[in-house]
């Protein structure tokens, strides 16, 4: 019954629906209404039923003309060949089918009606297939020529359903296989073609507390996370390792060695970089010391590294050269105006090795600070520009045994460790660790890719910051917005998870959060007990 | 005496097996591939078969490409390699009693439209008058009638000569060319266009346009699944459903919410890079079940998804291409996604193996010069592999068995 009711409406959907399409030509997707109409027709016949059938036929004929009722015919007779033979899918399957019946008149529009035909109950498939056949032999125009030739063969010549499911969406679990497939490919696609034997990375970074030194050690940790090779951060703190810097550390994931270094950082830049310099000294000794084995990379905490730095360190033998990319950022407002002419041979800003036409190392291309000559900030946090002082360490790579006391096949051009620095003398950068620095190996495609981007960015000096970035009570002005979604009256939070303290102090906390809105005109100050 | 011989050949064994060790542990694991003939793809045809080219006036060949250079770079330039490659390669002869094999350099689709599509309507009354001429200057064509005649017919439905399946299945293939061995790009079970004994070839794609897109190896391949391409083909197939027999259309419908499909119809530069950064390639059939994606996909270390019901795919008697590539039948489609996360993920790192085998991906391709191991060397592979040839090549004297007046009388009109 509920079929036969289904058509009707249908048809009567239709009938508006092809009515305007059928001037312009169907497009192979058009309201449901043969179908039902077809399936309908398998009540028994009587010659009421024909009667009706046939009024019904010339009323849709009125809209659509002599073309629907033709179809009808042809569904009567050949309702079986609708369901192909591809039963044998699931039965949640549902097949849109499409067909045409093209005219022999000299109309030359075509109407399309489209009908879903659900596989819920197992209907038959039709082992005939000249019934199969008629189906797109009606549509495709040709009788017999349907099939390719070959009893044998099930692939038939002619029109086609466009099999859809019925919930065309990615399954999570199929994309979580497909993600584990892809992740097992590239593990083997690194087996073979990527590092033999990856070595540890020995990551060296001076740091001090100050305002920006979570902002630079998070960024940093985010980056050697994502290394994909084992990993030791060694940490010199000076001025002693704080609690922040530690529990930072400690929460990382990473293996870490945190070594507090004595003196505190000074505030003017230059004596900054001589600290610096003797930080990563003492990190050197402590890798000696421990002879840690790997390569060790120079990583500032405010420096940005790319992932493919680490694949190009694996590389070194002994001591190597990237290219790092020098960002001077002015941090004034005032841009410092140059001439077209100034702008056309302004130097690039990159430290790196310089190759001659062989790929051998010919010398070294410095960051040019001329333009910025006198006007480069002294002092940290000064809103100038900070230019590197010579060669940047973070623009060179060690082997770790290149430090150590006794390592086999060492090069004689390597100093020793220990006696360097012995008598006071600044180490201004890495080649001062070496007798000969010509065997520096250039990487990176002969400094042509820059791996890394050497930046300074720092508040005053004096700048407050919350230890740990933890906001400890009170807080002295409250500012209560002036709307709020929730009720002023009841300041209780739904946490009854906190104690009452907390419980105050949090709201102490939301109404300063409230505060920032910039519709309040009124301030009303008060505290809160 | 003894023991000094012993010794070399002990030391010799050693620097064998040293060898063949090294050869294993290559810098890629790499497997060998192994089709139903056998170990073949690295074979050497040189010795193992003689072809002699029949002097064709140029009107057959050489004129056609002057007229239209173009022919030079489509799918279908197969047919003008292979007869450069014939002329200078070593196996040719020019003494035809020597002969095993006669080939017939008649360049049948080099006639193009404007746009660059070939056109087949001359191309059986050219292949016609091209053996007519054979027949009758040389006595070789009629001793055996063709059976030791090879031809490349590339043409989409191959010696059916037309685009159109069913216009093509009604021409079957042409009267004459039917004991002859037909080395064409189409291949399908039980299809009327593909007769027995043919060799199937890939399509021809150019070799130098893909090295220069050759991206590094160690670029981690995170698209699942890639695919660029018509799903509609709206221009000569309106109300859909013709077209790739709904397929192409339904992977389209299925999967355009798929995050794990890279689908579209785009045009874009990087397609090569692409498909270097995927895991499957889709190569699902359009008006004919073959493709270039399928050469591309190889090249490129993309396994291939054949969507294609009863393709035989190229030289499928040297490659196991059921070890190598996924074969989705056409109901299958909407299941796409789930068939493809439920192969085993060693199954699918040792079809990479395969394709990551250099010999492999040399067999797909037409370079300019020859190289060994080639698609050239394994045509020439293919019809060694048929010889010696069989009692039935050879006619009795008077025997006649080809009709030389079958076919659409439009077939008749001389070329």
């Amino acid at each position: 019954m509920m079929k036969s009711l289904l058509p009707q409406s249908q048809l009567r959907r239709s009938s508006v629906a092809t009515a305007a399409r059928s001037a312009a030509g169907g497009d192979g997707s058009a309201a449901d209404g043969g179908g039902g109409a077809g399936a309908g027709a398998k009540a028994p016949a009587s010659s009421t039923f024909w009667f009706l059938l046939h009024a019904l036929c010339c009323l849709i004929s009125l809209f659509l003309g002599f073309r629907f009722s033709r179809l009808l015919f042809f569904l009567l007779f050949s309702t079986t060949a609708l369901y192909h033979s591809t039963t044998s899918s699931s039965s949640a399957a549902v097949l849109r089918a499409t067909t045409t019946t093209t005219t022999t008149t000299t109309t030359t529009t075509t109407t399309t009606n489209t009908f879903t035909l659900s596989f819920a109950a197992a209907n038959p498939p039709p082992s005939n297939p000249a019934n199969r056949t008629a189906l797109e032999a009606a549509a495709a125009g040709a009788d017999k020529g349907g099939t390719s030739g070959n009893p044998q063969s099930h692939v038939v010549v002619g029109r086609h359903g466009i099999r859809i499911r019925p919930w065309p969406h990615p399954d999570p679990v199929e994309v979580m296989r497909a993600h584990q497939i892809m992740e097992r490919v590239q593990e083997e696609q690194r087996r073979w073609y990527g590092v033999k034997e990856p070595r540890q990375v020995l990551v060296v970074t001076p740091t001090y507390s100050r305002a920006f030194q979570a902002l630079h050690l998070t960024g940093l940790l985010h980056s050697l996370r994502n290394v994909p090779y084992p990993l030791t951060w060694i940490v010199v703190e000076a001025g002693g390792s704080t609690n922040a810097t530690a529990s930072l550390l400690a929460r990382s994931g990473l293996t870490f060695v945190h070594i507090p270094f004595p003196d505190r950082m000074p505030h003017e830049w230059a004596d900054r970089h001589a600290t610096e310099n003797r930080m990563r000294i003492h990190a050197l000794r402590a890798i000696r010391e421990r002879k840690m084995d790997g390569v060790v990379v120079f990583a500032d905490d405010s420096n940005v590294h790319s992932m493919e730095l680490f694949d190009e360190v694996q590389k070194v033998q002994w001591m190597g050269a990237v290219s790092v990319g020098i960002l001077a950022h002015t941090g004034t407002a005032e841009q410092p105006r140059l001439s077209e002419e100034e702008k056309q041979n302004m130097p690039l800003p990159v430290q790196g090795p310089a190759c001659n036409s062989s790929g051998h190392l010919a010398g070294w291309h410095t960051f040019n600070s001329l333009p910025f000559s006198g006007k480069t900030a002294t002092v940290v946090g000064e809103a100038a520009p900070v230019l590197p002082k010579g060669l940047e360490w973070a623009g060179f790579v060690l082997n770790s045994r290149m430090l150590w006391k006794d390592a086999e096949g060492k090069p004689d051009w390597v100093k020793d460790l220990d006696a360097v620095g012995e008598n006071g003398e600044e180490i201004e950068n890495p080649l001062n660790l070496l007798n000969d620095p010509s065997s520096v190996e250039p990487l990176g495609n002969c400094g042509k890719k820059v791996l890394l981007w050497w930046l300074r960015v720092e508040a005053r000096a004096d700048s407050k910051f919350p230890q740990g970035w933890v906001i400890e009570p009170p807080l002295d002005v409250v500012v209560p917005a002036k709307r709020t979604p929730w009720p002023e009256t009841t300041t209780e939070l739904p946490s009854e998870l906190l104690e009452d303290k907390q419980e105050q102090d949090d709201r102490r906390l939301s109404r300063a959060n409230k505060s920032s809105r910039p519709r309040s005109t009124t301030k009303r100050q008060g505290k809160e007990n | 005496m003894g023991k000094g011989s012993a010794r070399a050949l002990a030391l010799a064994l050693a620097v064998l097996l040293a060898c063949s060790d090294v050869a294993v542990v290559t810098a890629q694991d790499t497997e060998r591939i192994e089709g139903s003939a056998g170990d073949v793809l690295e074979d050497n045809p040189v010795g193992r078969l003689k072809v002699y080219i029949y002097d064709l006036p140029s009107k057959y060949n050489k004129k056609l490409l002057k007229k239209d250079p173009r022919c030079l770079n489509h799918m279908f330039a197969a047919e003008i390699f292979m007869h450069r490659f014939l002329l200078s390669s070593v196996v040719r002869t020019f003494n035809p009693e020597e002969a095993d094999w006669f080939y017939t350099p008649v360049y049948t689709t080099c006639d193009l439209t404007p746009s660059g599509l070939p056109l087949p309507f001359k191309s059986p009354r050219m292949m016609r008058s091209a053996i007519q001429l054979i027949a009758t200057n040389w006595p070789y064509w009629n001793r055996s009638e063709g059976a030791d005649h090879f031809f490349v017919t590339p043409h989409d439905f191959g010696a059916c000569f037309h685009y159109q399946e069913e216009k093509a299945i009604g021409r079957g293939i042409l009267p004459l060319l039917q004991r002859a061995t037909l080395v064409q790009t189409f291949g399908q079970k039980n299809h009327v266009c593909l007769k027995d004994g043919s060799i199937t070839i890939p399509p021809f794609a150019p070799p130098q346009k893909m090295q220069t897109h050759l991206i590094p190896a160690d670029t981690p391949r995170s698209i699942f699944v890639y695919f660029r391409g018509l799903f509609y083909d709206t221009g000569n197939d309106p109300e859909g459903g013709y077209y790739a027999r709904g397929a192409r259309a339904s992977v389209w419908e299925n999967f355009k919410n798929n995050p794990l499909f890279d689908i579209s119809t785009d045009h874009p530069p990087t397609y090569y890079e692409d498909m270097q950064r995927s895991v499957f390639c889709l190569c699902p059939l359009g008006w004919a079940p073959w493709s270039p994606r399928l050469v591309e996909a190889v090249v490129f270390g993309c396994i291939p998804v054949i969507i294609a019901d009863d393709i035989v795919l190229p030289f499928a008697d040297a490659i196991p291409w059921e070890d190598i590539g996924v074969f989705v039948a056409e109901e299958d489609v909407p299941r796409l996604d789930s068939i493809l996360t439920s192969i085993p993920t060693d199954v699918i790192l040792r079809k990479q193996r395969l394709l990551a085998n250099p010999s492999m991906k040399q067999a797909m391709l037409f370079p300019q010069p020859a190289q060994p191991g080639d698609a050239f060397h394994q045509i020439l592979n293919g019809l060694a592999r048929k010889l010696p040839h069989g009692d039935n090549v050879f006619l009795k004297p008077g025997e006649r068995i080809l009709n030389w007046t079958a076919g659409p009388p439009g077939d008749l009109k001389p070329w």
